[in-house]
């Protein structure tokens, strides 16, 4: 218990360390550093709660995919990323105020939060005993949401087709290279002798 | 796995025949459209009718009665049955109509039939569903390639405009539905319609739960196009290649509609004092406006836009009935919304001139004296429209009117009816432009054999609609029954 104590105020000052150092930091190569640090120090957090499945689904996810295209995107685009910082000091102050309209929200939600008396009995699919969470969600996910699970494929599918059909133009006259034709070119076509004349020119 | 979850997951593949069937059809022509390339795309089109109709030869055959499949999640029953003919049957309408569409406007690539297809797996899926999830990913599913669709000709600056337009408002109405189904959940603890519709009968309808069906609702009365949720139909019918135009407004209307129904009579039956007053809105707000607004309306397309509005505003009355009679009206109504609707974009099509597309309601002068045949046909589609008997479009009319009138909204009987007066203008202008308006110059061309069959076809059914309505109205009341256990 103690152990557990100590692991989540680590996780969670490193956590918040990070986060501070992703919108602090000069370098926006080292911003995203920072925040790869920030995801593992939530997935952490997510296995001290016994979420191991979300654990690793937010360092698949967001570290393997969105933090390396984060770190694609800033080292590939020519963007002045201190430039674009210099004046965030000044919207520190409306920053704050969000900041406490949307806690004060909550705060009011939490207040006042109630389930309707018969939602209780009706969970769909309430966690399983004596089974991990990873696989209780593998058994629902590959048998009662199947189809859904394939439909989402199916979604991406389209969204793929619908990007080569609205973007994918063969325009006539483009240097494709063509290996084949390189390597199967002679001397005689590529090299000609031609006597060059004192004085004159080809 | 057990032997007994092993006869459940054969029994749930089994009721989900003809969506697995669509989805690695549609898949392997996918494979075989990129292989062949364009030039083949008229044989993969073929290919996609074929499946359609394998699929609707499915859809008739596997299963009796109701059938929970997925833990509860997807539902056929003769209800699902119904729709999901009708949604193929304007499916197979869009590929036929755009063979020769595509290939005048050089827009020929074998993606077109793919889309269609993915959009009707979509479709298939919502008319289905039977939790909040599954309603969502069919619901997308189709959008996705809705919107694709709509910017078809991408070089067409109306036709970028027009994807552009629905993706914007199509993600806000999304963002809309979702959030409410989120609400709902919230509340109810289950995304499951028979569980939401339990808690619901059990507990009543605290605020959330109500703010939650206000924002589903209104998801999805922006999918079925009804006022205040329409302004993106005008522009997107008019961009949008003709073929895609007809496919909106033919299954993608059916298949809104009968989501629409599930979820209106399924997990929110009980809250229908709630619903009532949203649903009889919009049907008024609709019937009104699309009678209203397409008056000054030059455009053809434009013009069917507002019309499928109003149409959708008579449609909804049935709704607002809440009885088995209110739903089987509005069934009936919309196959002959369809067949009405096919008929005249076909007519449409055949407008060209100079190799290109005209739209304007003047293009059509005279043609009673350069194309008499087209000319009788296109009116008897716009009198069918506008409601005058025999036709089938007075007998759509007629039985989701009875239905409202049994349930003892006169008011709203009486709204309809003058609504269909006003409308009636606009359809009776286009008679008179063809037939009394000094001709303009020839369309270059007819339809092509499988379109002149397919507006016979409609023709013929609008006409004779009368003679024999048993079979139509009988599959609708067994459709309407099941959503009434």
């Amino acid at each position: 218990m103690l152990l557990a104590t100590i692991a989540f105020y680590l996780f969670s000052t490193v956590l918040i360390a990070a986060a501070l150092l992703v919108v602090s930091a000069r370098n926006p190569v080292h911003s995203v550093l920072f925040l790869i640090l920030a995801f593992f120090n939530a997935a952490a957090l997510f296995v001290l709660l016994g979420a191991e499945f979300l654990a690793m689904v937010l360092i698949v996810v967001y570290v393997g995919a969105v933090a390396v295209l984060f770190l694609f995107v800033v080292m590939m685009l020519d963007i002045d990323f201190a430039e674009l910082r210099r004046d965030a000091l000044s919207y520190v102050p409306i920053g704050l105020a969000v900041g406490a309209v949307l806690l004060g929200e909550l705060v009011l939600v939490g207040g006042s939060w109630a389930i309707a008396p018969g939602a209780t009995g009706v969970a769909a699919n309430p966690t399983p005993a004596g089974v991990t969470n990873t696989e209780a969600l593998g058994r629902i996910l590959y048998t009662t949401y199947v189809h859904v699970f394939q439909e989402a494929g199916m979604v991406l599918l389209v969204a793929m087709i619908g990007a080569i059909v609205l973007t994918l133009r063969h325009r006539a006259g483009v240097k494709r290279q063509n290996a084949a034709a390189q390597i199967g070119r002679t001397r005689k076509q590529a090299v000609e002798l031609r006597k060059v004349r004192p004085g004159e020119g080809l | 796995m057990s032997a007994v979850d092993m006869i459940q997951f054969n029994a749930d593949v089994m009721a989900s025949t003809p969506e697995i069937a669509l989805g690695c059809g549609a898949m392997a022509l996918l494979l075989g459209g990129v292989f062949a390339g364009d030039k083949w795309s008229g044989l993969v089109t073929w290919g996609c009718v074929a499946l359609l109709c394998g699929v609707a030869a499915l859809v008739l055959t596997t299963g009796e009665g109701r059938v929970l499949a997925f833990g509860g999640t997807f539902i056929v029953d003769p209800f699902a049955r119904f729709a999901k003919l009708v949604v193929l049957a304007g499916s197979v309408n869009a590929m036929l109509m755009s063979l020769d569409y595509l290939r005048d406007e050089k827009l020929t690539r074998f993606e077109y039939p793919v889309l269609v297809t993915l959009a009707t797996l979509g479709m298939l899926t919502m008319i289905s569903a039977n939790d909040l999830i599954v309603l969502y990913v069919g619901l997308e599913l189709q959008s996705l390639a809705l919107y694709v669709l709509a910017s078809f000709a991408r070089d067409n600056a109306r036709s970028s405009e027009a994807g552009l337009k629905y993706f914007v408002l199509g993600a806000l109405s999304s963002g809309m539905l979702l959030y409410g189904a989120s609400l709902v959940y919230g509340f109810s603890g289950t995304t499951n319609f028979a569980g939401i519709a339990q808690v619901i009968t059990q507990s009543g309808v605290p605020l959330g739960l109500m703010i939650g069906i206000v924002f589903v609702l209104a998801g999805l009365a922006f999918k079925v196009s009804a006022v205040p949720f329409h302004m993106w139909t005008p522009d997107v019918y008019e961009g949008s290649p003709t073929p895609v135009t007809a496919f909106f407004a033919a299954a993608a209307k059916v298949a809104a509609m009968a989501l629409f129904l599930r979820v209106v009579f399924g997990p929110f039956a009980a809250a229908e004092k709630e619903w009532f007053q949203i649903v009889t809105f919009l049907s008024i707000a609709s019937m009104l406006w699309g009678a209203l607004a397409a008056i000054g309306q030059t455009n053809i397309k434009r013009l069917m836009a507002y019309s499928s509005i109003g149409h959708m505003g008579y449609a909804l009355i049935g709704f607002a009935a809440g009885t088995q009679s209110g739903v089987q009206g509005v069934l009936i109504y919309l196959v002959i919304y369809l067949a009405m609707t096919v008929g005249t974009f076909l007519c449409i099509l055949m407008m060209r001139r100079d190799g290109k597309a005209v739209e304007d309601i003047a293009d059509l002068s005279g043609l009673s004296r350069r194309d008499p045949t087209t000319a009788y046909l296109l009116a008897i589609l716009m009198f069918s429209l506008i409601g005058i008997p025999p036709l089938a479009g007075f007998w759509g009319k007629w039985f989701v009117f009875l239905a409202a009138i049994q349930s003892g909204l006169y008011f709203l009987a009486v709204i309809g009816f003058v609504a269909s007066v006003v409308g009636a203008f606009y359809y009776l202008r286009i008679i008179k432009v063809m037939f009394f308006d000094e001709p303009a110059l020839p369309f270059e061309k007819s339809l092509g054999n499988v379109n002149s069959a397919l507006l016979a076809a409609s023709c013929a059914f609008v006409v004779f609609f009368v003679v024999m309505p048993a079979p139509l109205i009988e599959a609708a009341s067994a459709a309407a029954k099941s959503l009434f256990p």
